[in-house]
């Protein structure tokens, strides 16, 4: 996927002007931070799961070798087969590979951030696979041709209206007289087109909230159905999933799958958790004929005994992101990649540079919140502050921050002449502003001014009126 | 060496390399996946059994599943026809061969017209069993073999599943265990809570997004929850 | 109990932004102290915690400038400032930036088992329960996000502000989320943050308050200049001024007259 997270600040703006995106923004705000809140308060749990979900993933990356080897050779007694890839490149051309072995014409696709990440629709369109999304959300957006805007709700940021407005579009047999002002009449066009596509599909693709370990089994949660019809129906199931993806047990991915849904969407458990071991057994009246999981690297093993770590623990839950005051601004497509939100200003700059997504780290308030919400206990802050320092490291820190910043360091690092000038300063500024209190605008001060007055300092510093008044040092 | 095999090295061989800067936590694998340890159970499932079986029934019904309850198993044809007929839903039933399911006198209710099989998406109604359900979330436990295929439960637009009261258990943890303990692991283990829904317009909730828009419960009182002590 | 700890000594950490814009909030916290048996130092070589270059990924002028720190504090029984975000930063993170550094990282590590908050110290260690000063008016609360999630700084000033004579307080909704200010973060990312800042001084006009109190001067100062653009007739102070008793300088931002005394002005 192409990225535009090196225009972060300016899409950001388009984002702030856009009034239906303001609009979808408030509405999440409002639902998916309460519906946890009150998720959470139902589980008194909650936080000792959490604690247990992150140990589990931190002794699985301290294991990871093992841990793969064993969910290959399991899958493969299952009459699976896995495939490693270390590129997105590698794990693309082994998709269209068994496409390509059964003569695929159309494939229907679960919702994954894998299958995003390694861009396969545009690949196996360009290949003469057609690719049909069957998540609802991922459906709108692959006939807006629009990348998503959320890890769990792609489409958030699409009005009724306009997803009316695709439907008409791009629906042939659709009665140009069909009613689909409401979301329930949009449902079930939706329900009724793709229906058939199950059926027709000859590879069915959903990635994997879980790999287990101890069976061999992949996991996906869904709500709406479409991922199991997704692999039930055609010949060949593939899996997309990272490899950190993976848990020993079933009684692990339990302990996870307690936070995941409650983290979420505020539920307490999705719709459907289906846990996929290998293809259909001889005897099995349905069920694919292959099973193959496609395991993809990416970059991610490289981040094992390194400071970034911590992120590989990531679920994709969104919680980051739902409670994020930034994104809550800006929405995801801002962020400019396949990952938005404070889990996404982590994991892009890790997986397509820090010199094209120097940006993203740095668009945080550290406020702390995503931190606070994320079930795995992952330190979000922190992450983005260690490529704040990489960037900064190699020079990427915007060229005026940085001698901003040296200037002030300067003084900081010298308290006799930081006092010195700061007295002066201060008194000055005191003196111009007294009248009014505040100034509306300030030389070098413009980003700030452009939006809101700047308080006048009070006079003589701190330091000057206790050495006036003879206090103690 | 195959492009696949070779990025297995390389990819087992990053891995290692950064293992390799990371303390060990002296849990061996082999072990931990033997041992199958439990995380927290939630407290709400620490009930008796018929307690654990309201509390499923809660659950369930809170997440739109309907429940009908019956004293025997001899009552499931009337309680499905009652069901259909409530709905103005038609009198065919797509069903899981499960040789339970075809043992039950279906000829009670003659205008029921049912099928065994899987479903070929012209279904509209299916009838399935249930392995397992959790209390804890009122959760069904489906499992795929040659007498449930997994077509019925996300193809047709009803799905009425019969469960007996002693299959209910507490935990997920608990379901696992009894899983484990009816031979290998199936090709598909489906968890299943309430029917189909979907937020993706406007985050607004819809039920019966891609599967079953309903999803119908009869739950049979079999009378042998107790020796299982919840 | 020694006599140190019935009244220990204490190094005030004027923070950077108290020191420049806010002198009077320096003044209300010696003054808080003092009552709470605290004798209070202001040591002279000190300048700011380090935070902005540390956000900003600077890492070896952050550890130069808490070097600065750790000398200018040392031997005080407690170490306070008046925020709890450079409170946070002392706390929470020095320890780390001295991790691979033998020498100063146990003295690190001591620093940040001294260091509190104001509020939270008077509260939590010296068991303040009631502050005597008045203030007639009504009053929210905005919970800065270091003091509130690095410090669990939640309870303790509206506890505290809960004896003020005359002083009505108001539940500010969101008053957990962030206004936007973020240190660099406002000036690097302007229009995100005015968007934040935007919602938080309507939030704030909402609750029909006629003072905006919280714990941080960056956050005060953001919000302040927001609701003095939007030409709001609410007030804005930090805690301290209004548990010490000490609201006659004119609140952040408001015209004045004189130059604010150099003593606390009860």
């Amino acid at each position: 996927m192409q990225t535009t997270s090196p225009s972060f600040p300016s899409n950001a703006r388009q984002a702030l002007a856009d009034p239906d995106l303001q609009q979808a923004l408030t509405k999440m705000k409002v639902g998916f931070v309460v519906n946890r809140a009150n998720a959470v308060a139902k589980l008194p749990e909650f936080d000792t799961l959490r604690d247990e979900g992150r140990d589990i993933k931190n002794h699985v990356l301290s294991n990871l070798d093992t841990y793969l080897e064993r969910f290959e050779a399991k899958v493969t007694e299952n009459g699976g087969h896995v495939h490693w890839c270390r590129t997105a490149d590698e794990a693309r051309r082994t998709i269209l590979d068994i496409c390509r072995s059964v003569d695929a014409k159309t494939v229907t696709k679960g919702k994954s951030m894998i299958g995003e990440e390694i861009g396969i629709n545009d690949f196996l369109e360009e290949n003469g696979v057609t690719p049909v999304e069957t998540d609802l959300g991922e459906y709108i957006i692959q006939l807006r041709k629009e990348p998503p805007s959320h890890i769990i709700a792609p489409a958030i940021h699409v009005p009724k209206e306009k997803v009316a407005e695709s439907f008409f579009e791009t629906h042939d047999q659709l009665d140009a007289d069909r009613n689909l002002d409401e979301p329930r009449a949009l449902v079930d066009e939706a329900r009724s087109m793709l229906r058939q596509k199950y059926l027709d599909a000859d590879v069915g693709i959903t990635g994997a909230n879980f790999l287990i370990a101890e069976t061999g089994s992949t996991v996906i949660v869904t709500n709406e159905g479409n991922g199991d019809l997704t692999q039930t129906l055609p010949k060949i199931h593939i899996v997309t999933a990272s490899l950190e993806k993976i848990v020993p047990t079933l009684e692990d991915a339990s302990t996870i799958l307690r936070l995941l849904a409650r983290s979420a969407t505020g539920q307490e458990f999705s719709s459907y958790t289906t846990f996929s071991t290998g293809p259909r057994r001889p005897e099995d009246a349905d069920g694919p004929e292959q099973f193959h999981v496609v395991l993809l690297d990416n970059g991610r093993s490289a981040l094992l005994g390194t400071e970034f770590q911590d992120i590989l623990r990531c679920i994709r839950c969104g919680a980051c992101m739902n409670h994020c005051p930034v994104y809550g601004a800006v929405g995801g497509h801002a962020y400019g990649w396949v990952y938005p939100g404070p889990m996404g200003a982590v994991l892009t700059p890790t997986l397509i540079g820090v010199d094209q997504a120097a940006h993203l780290p740095n668009a945080s308030t550290f406020c702390g919140k995503c931190q606070q919400v994320c079930p795995m206990h992952i330190p979000l802050p922190k992450l983005m502050r260690h490529y704040r320092e990489r960037a900064f490291e190699r020079g990427l820190t915007p060229g005026t921050l940085r001698a901003g910043l040296k200037m002030w360091a300067f003084f900081a690092r010298r308290p006799r002449l930081y006092q010195f000038f700061a007295g002066l300063k201060m008194r000055a500024l005191a003196a111009a502003g007294r009248r009014r209190g505040r100034f509306k605008s300030l030389p070098l001060a413009g980003g700030w001014t452009r939006h809101r007055d700047m308080p006048a300092p009070q006079g003589a510093t701190f330091q000057q009126q206790w050495d006036a008044a003879g206090g103690a040092r | 060496m195959t492009d696949s095999a070779r990025a297995r090295a390389q990819i087992l061989g990053m891995i290692r390399k950064g293992k390799a800067s990371q303390t060990p936590d002296g849990q061996s694998p082999d072990e931990r996946i033997d041992a199958k340890r439990r995380g927290t159970i939630p407290a709400r499932v620490d009930k008796d059994h018929a307690a654990l079986v309201e509390l499923f029934v809660d659950h369930a019904t809170a997440l739109s599943a309907t429940v009908s309850r019956v004293d025997d198993e001899s009552e499931i044809p009337g309680a499905v026809a009652d069901y259909l007929a409530g709905e103005n839903l038609p009198a065919t039933l797509c069903a899981a061969p499960d040789p339970a399911l075809q043992a039950l006198p279906w000829d009670t209710r003659p205008a029921l017209t049912v099928r065994y099989g899987r479903s070929d998406g012209a279904d509209e109604v299916s009838l399935t069993p249930a392995f397992a359900a959790v209390a804890e979330t009122g959760t069904l436990m489906l499992r795929s073999g040659p007498d449930h295929p997994t077509t019925l439960n996300f193809l047709p637009d009803t799905h009425v599943v019969v469960l007996r009261e002693s299959q209910i258990v507490g935990p997920y943890e608990e379901a696992w265990d009894r899983l484990r303990a009816a031979g290998p692991i199936p090709r598909a283990v489906n968890f299943v809570s309430g029917p189909s829904r979907t937020a993706d317009i406007e985050q607004t909730i819809q039920l019966g997004a891609h599967g079953p828009r309903r999803l119908h419960i009869v739950l049979v009182q079999d009378g042998e929850g107790e020796s299982d002590g919840g | 109990m020694t006599l140190e700890t019935e009244n220990p000594r204490v190094g005030l950490f004027v923070t950077c932004l108290v020191d420049l814009f806010r002198p009077n909030v320096g003044f209300a916290a010696v003054k808080l102290l003092e009552a709470a048996g605290c004798r209070v130092s202001v040591p002279r070589l000190q300048t700011c915690c380090g935070q902005p270059a540390y956000n900003s990924g600077d890492r070896a002028d952050t550890r130069a400038i808490a070097r600065q720190v750790l000398d200018a504090f040392d031997g005080y029984d407690y170490v306070i400032a008046p925020s709890g975000s450079c409170a946070g930063m002392i706390r929470d993170h020095y320890p780390a930036l001295f991790d691979d550094d033998p020498e100063q990282s146990p003295r690190a590590h001591h620093l940040a088992r001294r260091t509190y908050e104001l509020v939270s110290f008077l509260r939590d260690i010296r068991g303040m329960d009631a502050v005597d000063a008045r203030y007639d008016g009504t009053a929210t609360y905005h919970d800065s996000c270091s003091g509130l999630r690095e410090l669990s700084i939640k309870d303790q000033p509206r506890h505290l502000l809960g004896s003020v004579d005359g002083l009505t307080m108001v539940d500010l909704p969101g008053a957990e989320v962030c206004c936007g200010f973020g240190g660099t973060f406002c000036v690097k990312y302007p229009d995100i943050s005015n968007h934040m800042v935007e919602d938080k001084a309507a939030d704030i006009e909402a609750t029909g308050a006629d003072l905006l109190l919280a714990g941080d001067m960056g956050c005060l100062l953001n919000m302040a200049g927001k609701l003095k653009r939007r030409g709001a007739a609410v007030q804005a102070r930090h805690v301290a001024e209004v548990l010490a008793g000490m609201t006659n300088a004119p609140a952040i931002g408001e015209p004045g007259e004189s130059l604010p005394q150099t003593e606390g002005d009860t």
